[in-house]
Order: C-alpha cells, then structure tokens, then sequence
C-alpha cells in the first residue's frame, strides 16, 4: 500500500508560490481580455517573486533533507542559491516587460499576414510571463535537488520554457526560431546524456540519492562510477555552456529576444551552477579522483578557448556569449577547488556575474535602428558620443567582466581563484590570469569602438528606456558597483551560507 | 583626518566637485584643478616637514578593515622611499596641469573630464606609494591603468588609441600575473600565519625555494612592464609618443616609478632569496636596457620617441642600482626616480611647448632656437645637460651613487654601464645642437618665446633639477635610513662599507 508522503510545506513553499503563479498566469493567459493582461501578468510576476523572496526569508536559518520525501534538501546553500535566482529573476522580468521585443503572436508564421494583423491590433500574447515563471520555478528546484530524477525533472522543467523563450524575438524571427530550434535539439541531446549517465549511476549505487551514491562511492568497480559521472556531467556542462558543449551558447544568445537572453545567461548560470556545486560536492566528492582531472582540462579549456574565440566576434551578443563561456570556466574553478572557499566564492561570482550580465543585456538592448536592435559591434562605434552615459555604463560593465579591480568582477575572481589556488590546483589559476589577459583584449577593444572611434554617420542610436527598463538596468548597475567597491556584505553572506548538507 | 589621507583624499575631492563647475566655463575647471592640486602639493610638503627621518618603519600609518573576509585593510603608511614618491608625484601634478594649460582642449571629451581624470589619477598615484596592504597596493595599481588609458586614447595625438590600447594591454598582463602571485601568496600566508595581506607581516613568510621563484617572477614581470625594462618596454615609445606632453610626464615620470618602487618593495622585501637567484638576470637585462635605450635614442629623429628611449636607458639605471644589493645603490636608484622624474618633466615640458609651436614633432624640423626663443632653448638646454648627468644637475649625483654602489658589487656592470653616460652624451648633445643651434631653419623664424605662464610653470622644475644638483641631502637624508634597511632585510651587507653617500 502506498503511503502518502510528507511534505515540508514551509521549506518548499518558496518554490510552490512560483510554480502557484506560473499555473495562475496561464489561466489568465486563457481567460483574461487583452486590455489590462498585460499589466496583470507583469504584476502577478513581481508579486509572486516577492513573496518567494519573503519566503525565502523567512526559511533562512532552516534546513531540512525531507522536505519532499529525500528527493529535495534545503540547507544555507541552496536557500541562498533560490534567493539569488529570484532576485535576478526579479530584475530580469521588468526588462521582459518590454513587450515591443516578443512576437505578438507566436504561432503566427513569419512575414505572414497573421502576424501583421496580430501586431496592427495590438492582439499582444503575454505567454512569456507564464513560461517565464516556470524556468523561474525550476531554476529554483535544480540547485536544491538531490536525487537523480528530482534533478532531471526540474532540468527539464526549466529548460523548456526557455526553449520556447527563445523563439519568440518580434525581430529577425527566422534567426531567433534556428536559435530555439538548436537549443532544443542540443538541448535534448544533453538530457539524454543526463539520463544516460544516471541510470550508470543507478546501476552502481543502487539508488538515487545522491548522498545515496556518495555513501556507495568505492564499494564497486569505479568504471561504472565513472561512466555515470561523465554522462551526467555531460548534460550539466551543457547547461552552463563549457566547452567542448558550448556550441549552441553564441547562436541562441544572439537568436533569442535580448530580455529572455539577459535572463537566460544570468538564471540559468546560477542555477546550473548550483546543481553541479551540489552534485559534486554533495554526490561525487568522494569519488574526487576520478573526476577532478577530467573537470580541471574542461575548466581550462573552458576559459582559453572562450577567451579566445571572443576576440574574432563582430556581433556583441555573440561576443557576450562567448566571454559568458569564459566565465563559465572561471566558475568551474570554483568547483574543482573543493572546498567551502570555493563554495562560498562560486556563490559570490554568480550573483555579481549575474548582475552585470543583466545589465550588460539591458543596455544591449537599448541600442537601435528603425529596424530593431544592432548587434553589429562595427556599428557601435562612437556610441559614447551618442550618449555619454549609456556609454560608460556599458564600459563599466565591461571591465566588471574583465575583472579590473574596483568593480565586482575582480572580487569574484579574486576569491574563486584563491580558493582554487588553495586546493593546491595552480595550472587551473595560471591559466585563468592569462586567459582574463586574453580576454581582457576584447572588452577593451569594444571600449575603443564607443569612446575612441568617430561615430560614422549611421541611424542607430540609443533609445530611451522604458521605465521598467530604466529600473532595471539602473539596479543592476548600482548593485554591481556598490559590490565592487563594498563586497565585504555580499562576501559575508555568501560565506555564511556556503554549506550544503551532506 | 590623517594627514596622508588627506592628501590622497584632496584630489578625489576635487574631481566631484569639477563637477558642479558648468562644461562651458573650462578656464575655471582649469583653475580650479590647478588649486587643488597645489593644496595637495602643499598638504605632502606638510607631510614631509612631520616626517621623522630616523625611523625606518611606517610613518602616518592607519588601517581600517575594508573586506573583513579576506582580512583585506584599507592600510597606508609611509617609509622614506614612499615620501618622496609622494612628494614628486603632488609636485610634480600641478606644474604639469600650469605648463600644459591649453592641452585638454581639442580632446575627444570636455576640458572637465580631462582634469577629472588627471584628479582621480592623481588619488591613485599617491594611494599606490601609500598602501601598505598588498591587496590595497594591487587595487591601485591596476585601477590607475584605466584614467591612464583614457587620457591618452582620448587627448592624445597621432595613433592615440592604439597606443592606448597596447598601454592598457601589457599593464593589465602583467598584472594578472601579478595577481596569481598574490593569491598564492594570500595562500601561503593563510597556511602559515592566517590570512593578511600585511606587508610587514607578508615579509615574515617562509617559502620553498621553487614557489618563491615563480611567485617573484609574477610580481616582477608586472613591474619590468610597468618600469619599462628591456624586452618589457615596447609598450612605451608608442605611448609616449601618443601621449599629450603633460601626460607622458605623469606617465614617464611617475607611473613608470611604480614599477622600481615595486621591485624595491614588493620584490626584495617579500622574496630575498628569490631575488639574490634572479640578481644575475636582472643585471644583465639593466645593462642591455641602458645600452639599447641609448642606441635607440640617438636613433630617434622624433623629440617625443627620443625622451622615451632616454628614459629606458635611465630605468635600466635604476633597475641595475636596485638589485646591486647595497645601500649606495639603493640610495642612488631611490634618488634617481626622483630626479629622472623632474628632468624627464623639463625635458617633455619644454619639448611640448616646441612641438606645438612649430606643430611637428620631429627633431629635424627645429633649429636655431637659441637665437629665436633664448628662455625655451636654454630651458631645453638644462633639462637636456640634467639627462646626461652633468655634474651639479641632480641626476649626476644618483647615476654616480648607482655607478658606486653597483661597482663594489658587479664591476663588470658598473663599466658597460658607464659607456651609457657616454652614448647620453651623443643622443642629449645631438638633438641639442640640431635643435638650437645652426641656422634658423625655415618655420622656425617667428616662433614665440615662453609666455609667463611657461616660464612660472617651468621654473621651479629647472630650481628642483639645480638646487638638487648640488645639495641632494634633503631628500637623501629621507632616502638613506629606509635604502639602508631595505638592503639589510634583503639579507646583504655592503662589501665595501666605507663609501660616502
């Protein structure tokens, strides 16, 4: 007979308000008039990461491997992993807002006339905000689950909606339906590999449970660990774009509407992350021997090779796309360190990664012509002198990435390559220096186009935020630079909340 | 308030409040940068007279915890060295902002963002001689790059942004591997004594042999860079040559200081052993510096590329006066940052005022200035005659203590280094006699002496270069104690004791 299970409503309820929301924003969706359903999906969006947020709050100090059967465990590092998702959820949604980038209709065929008509009678579907809800909610379930098929569910849960995400650009459709369209296929080979991988593990463990393997770890012949390993690594360096799997990062962040790019790069960063930090701190950190070899070459290989391949970019979401590969190799230093160091310090990075990647994507969208958003980094020169302020925003953001110190970027590297310094893993911190001197050429390069270079007498310009854009990009940038001139807060926090349970 | 604080603080001060001046109203920006650089001139004289000579340890020092995580302080303090780093950089500011009146004009940006940035630059320049906190030190050195790169790619001449680029570039290279050497050395120390980035308390590390190599190779690739050292250097004839006059001071004259302030005080102070390894490789680099530095320079037919090239061969100086390991070469090398700072300052001074005059840079172009212009030339003259170490102009003094005090050691060095005192003869006398004297050459015939705003500007730099010459032991008195310890610590003695400073 099958005994109901029990759940920990209070631990989990910052996840069911999100995924309470995403249900509630379909029916709207379903059932709501065009005049006002808009403004209510972008309310109930807000208000529902609110809460969440508050929930989170409130949860701080608890922690709980039963929340949800042994299949979800809540401890100070996946709280702070929710918490960071939601808040940069929080911000990405009022740039999401901006309907003018979403196609109006989305079955509508491109350079039909439905979709003509759909956008003469303003017949604006607000699809996204649902979907949008769910990637948020999954995002928030992969980092805290802890057996093989809560992790594959949420995985999935979180990349579908982003799959159809990216889709939906109302400008330049074909390229933005090829970007979905390989993001899926690719991205369902990587499921695939994930699943792969877990039954390997399932095999060897007998069991799910990632402490479950933990505990198994070194009872049987290590092959079948391994070849469970590698699988289910596999499907998790995809997720955050390392190389050799990162071929689909540059197409479907230049294919995908900005907004849904800007979420994507920073929320999917943190959640992926915090699985992978999870799984192999929680699940293979045993088993480190085998691994960390194979980790360390994919790290390395992850920071040159972005590092550059992003100089021969003449597109800038691309050129974003591939230094975002860059700092994937970056953070995964922080998971072969091994230590709470490198927790805590991989925890730091992604949320000042995060904020600057939001920002960054922001203002890429502000810069236009009568026919949508450029992207052309050759026709960006003499920005600055078009406007002086987005200018510098957008080269602070830039050094932020390159990690000059004063800004939030060098914190970050600071601390994840002294915590992997610690574990003894030098090669991995030598090839980080030089491969952010590598990169550190290509963001300067962009900043000579806007300031140094006269602009050429083209249309583009920068338009005038909308207000929810404005606020966005505005809390972005000052939390970006308030972190890299006073980290000590964010650091503290991070380090307090550097402990998953084991 | 700290009174080196202060001094730090002033300029930052003064750039938020450029502000509030209106964009249009640039002779007031003007005015008002140039007071606020003369009080902080004042301010670091200030700090100077309360300076109290005999101690060798931090002076003014204060910390306050600014990344509690990794024990980082918001520490300064000063030693004898830094003061009067300190005291060339504050002094040198405002001469430059009078001298170079007119330079921020025709930029790519407003007059106010050109003293904005020479302001917050300024802060950097002071903060990086003052941090006594490794972290603090690194924070500046890397973050002055930036204003650097923004003054010469946007007010400088010619190919500015390459040049800028190719600057920021070999910085931030070799700053990166500075920083894997800090964090190993972050590492090192929290295995060993918990975690600081305390110099005092850095200094006290035991390290293996290997490790200290490498990590003395990161501190001191990113310092050869920044000094320039040969092969390090060929980031700088291009940005000097881009660079507005009054930023190639401030690059040549005190910037490049950070690099032989940085072998002096990070290199020796924190890896002895290494650097008595690397001494041999160092030397030799130096001695190839002030050689090739002299060849090109007497090569140049550009006045901007020959005062490059001069100063490459002066930091070879430098460098060989450093890793000679006794105290009158480390008094000579202390003593030559700050005199190569002023009469690198004379000399791309008065050369700024030429070139804009006749709107070429090129030596050929001049000729027979002495008869047309008598104040400029002879201004050009003594700048030139302290370049070349003539007796009773202040670099005699610090080229003869570094000649000195490396013979007792590597007389071999010392030897071919002296041939460089030769070859500065050819590349100062050549220009010179091109330059002023002769016939009047064609463009040459109505060239306007110095106004008296030049002539102010440009005085008290030619007093420094005289008054130095021939009573240096002000600043020596400030110099030798700290020069004297830094030896010591390294783990030397003098092998001749006996040689007057």
């Amino acid at each position: 007979m099958l005994v109901a299970p029990s759940l920990g409503y209070l631990v989990l309820s910052p996840m069911l308000i999100v995924f309470a929301g995403a249900v509630l924003g379909v029916l709207v969706e379903a059932f709501m008039g065009k005049t006002h359903r808009a403004a209510v999906q972008f309310t109930i969006s807000v208000g529902v990461l609110l809460l969440s947020l508050q929930q989170l709050w409130r949860i701080r100090d608890i922690s709980s491997t039963t929340a949800a059967v042994d299949s979800v465990t809540i401890d100070k590092a996946g709280i702070f992993l929710q918490a960071t998702v939601v808040l940069l959820a929080l911000i990405a949604v009022f740039l999401i807002a901006d309907q003018d980038n979403f196609v109006a209709q989305a079955s509508a065929v491109p350079g039909s006339n439905e979709e003509a008509i759909a956008l003469q009678q303003k017949n604006q579907q607000t699809e996204i905000f649902p979907l949008f809800l769910f990637a948020v909610a999954g995002m928030m379930l992969f980092p805290v689950a802890t057996d093989l098929i809560t992790l594959f569910v949420a995985l999935e849960v979180f990349s579908l909606p982003l799959y159809l995400l990216a889709g939906l650009s109302r400008r330049k459709r074909l390229l933005s339906q090829e970007a979905a369209l390989k993001y899926f296929l690719l991205g369902a080979y990587a499921s695939a590999f994930f699943l792969f991988g877990a039954a390997f593990l399932y095999g060897y463990a007998g069991t799910i449970s990632i402490r479950g393997i933990s505990a198994a770890a070194g009872s049987a012949n290590d092959v079948l660990l391994l070849i469970g390993i590698v699988f289910v690594s596999v499907g998790l360096l995809f997720k955050i774009s390392a190389v050799p799997f990162h071929s689909w990062t540059p197409d479907v962040y230049q294919g995908a509407p900005t907004p849904i790019t800007a979420f994507m790069a920073a929320c999917t960063k943190v959640a992926a992350f915090g699985a992978i930090l999870r799984i192999f701190y929680v699940g293979f950190a045993e088993a480190q021997t085998l691994w960390r070899p194979i980790i360390t070459v994919i790290a390395i290989l992850t920071m040159v090779v972005g590092s550059i391949v992003a100089i021969a970019q003449r597109d800038v979401k691309r050129m974003l796309a591939y230094s975002s590969i860059a700092h994937a190799g970056f953070l995964l230093s922080g998971v072969v360190a091994l230590n709470k160091d490198g927790l805590a310090a991989s925890l730091f990075y992604l949320v000042a990664y995060g904020l600057t990647t939001l920002a960054a994507f922001g203002i890429i969208g502000l810069v236009r012509d009568s026919t949508g958003e450029v992207t052309d980094l050759n026709r960006w020169i003499g920005l600055g002198k078009k406007s002086p302020l987005i200018g510098s925003i957008f080269a602070f953001l830039l050094l932020s990435f390159a990690g000059i110190p004063l800004t939030s970027g060098f914190i970050g590297k600071f601390s994840i390559f002294s915590a992997a310094y610690q574990s003894g893993n030098i090669a991995i911190v030598v090839a980080g220096v030089l491969s952010s001197a590598i990169a550190a050429f290509f963001y300067v390069r962009v900043i000579i186009m806007i300031f140094f270079t006269d602009p050429v007498n083209d249309s583009v310009s920068v338009i005038i935020p909308s207000v929810k854009s404005k606020i966005s990009i505005s809390v972005a940038t000052v939390s970006s630079i308030v972190i890299g001139i006073a980290p000590s807060f964010l650091l503290t926090a991070a380090n307090n909340f550097a402990n998953f349970i084991k | 308030m700290n009174l080196l604080t202060l001094v730090g603080a002033l300029p930052l001060v003064g750039a938020a409040l450029i502000y509030l001046i209106p964009t249009k109203d640039s002779e007031l920006v003007k005015k008002f940068a140039l007071l606020v650089t003369s009080l902080v001139a004042i301010a670091a004289i200030f700090l100077a007279v309360g300076f109290d000579k005999s101690i060798t340890s931090f002076q003014y020092a204060q910390s306050y915890s600014w990344i509690p995580t990794f024990n980082i302080n918001f520490a300064l303090g000063i030693d004898g060295i830094s003061l009067v780093l300190i005291l060339l950089s504050t002094i040198l500011v405002p001469i430059v902002i009078l001298a170079t009146w007119n330079e921020s004009e025709g930029g790519r940006w407003s007059v106010k963002t050109f003293y904005v940035l020479i302001l917050i630059l300024e802060t950097m320049m002071v903060g990086v001689f003052a941090a006594s906190d490794l972290f603090l030190f690194y924070v500046f050195f890397e973050a002055m790059l930036i204003p650097v790169y923004f003054l010469i790619g946007g007010y400088g001449t010619g190919n500015r942004s390459a040049a800028a680029v190719k600057f920021l570039l070999y910085s931030l290279f070799g700053g990166l591997l500075m920083l894997a050497s800090v964090i190993g050395l972050y590492v090192i120390a929290g295995n060993q004594i918990g975690a600081t980035f305390d110099l005092t308390q850095l200094a006290t590390l035991e390290i293996d042999n290997q490790t200290e190599n490498f990590l003395f190779l990161g501190f001191f690739i990113a310092f050869a860079i920044k000094a320039p050292l040969w092969p390090f250097h060929t980031w700088l004839p291009d940005a000097a040559k881009s660079a507005t006059p009054g930023t190639s001071v401030l690059l040549l004259g005190v910037l490049d200081k950070v690099g032989t302030y940085g072998m002096i005080r990070f290199c020796l102070a924190l890896f002895p052993d290494a650097s008595k390894t690397f001494t041999p490789l160092i030397i030799t680099l130096s001695v190839i510096s002030i050689i090739y530095g002299a060849f090109m320079a007497i090569g140049q037919k550009d006045i901007k590329g020959l005062i490059a090239f001069t100063s490459i061969s002066h930091f070879g100086f430098i460098t060989m006066g450093i890793f000679a390991m006794t105290s009158q070469g480390m008094s000579g090398a202390n003593l030559y940052m700050v005199n190569h700072g002023f009469s690198t300052a004379a000399l791309f001074l008065v050369a700024g005022w030429m070139m804009s005059r006749r709107n070429s840079s090129t030596i050929s172009d001049f000729g027979g200035l002495q008869r047309v212009t008598p104040v400029m030339a002879w201004s050009f003259f003594i700048a030139g005659m302290s370049g070349l170490a003539l007796p009773g102009l202040s670099s005699f003094v610090s080229e003869f203590l570094v000649l000195v005090g490396t013979y007792t050691r590597y007389p071999v060095a010392a030897i071919i280094g002296t041939l460089g005192i030769v070859l500065a003869a050819l590349y100062i006398l050549i220009p010179i006699q091109k330059t002023l004297h002769g016939p009047i050459t064609e463009g040459n015939e109505n060239m306007k002496d110095l106004n008296l705003r030049e002539k102010i500007s440009i005085a008290p730099v030619i007093a420094i270069i005289v008054v130095m010459g021939f009573y240096p032991k002000p600043v020596l008195d400030l110099i030798n104690p700290t020069s004297a310890k830094v030896v010591v610590d390294a783990g030397y003695s003098d092998p001749i004791a006996e040689v007057n400073k």
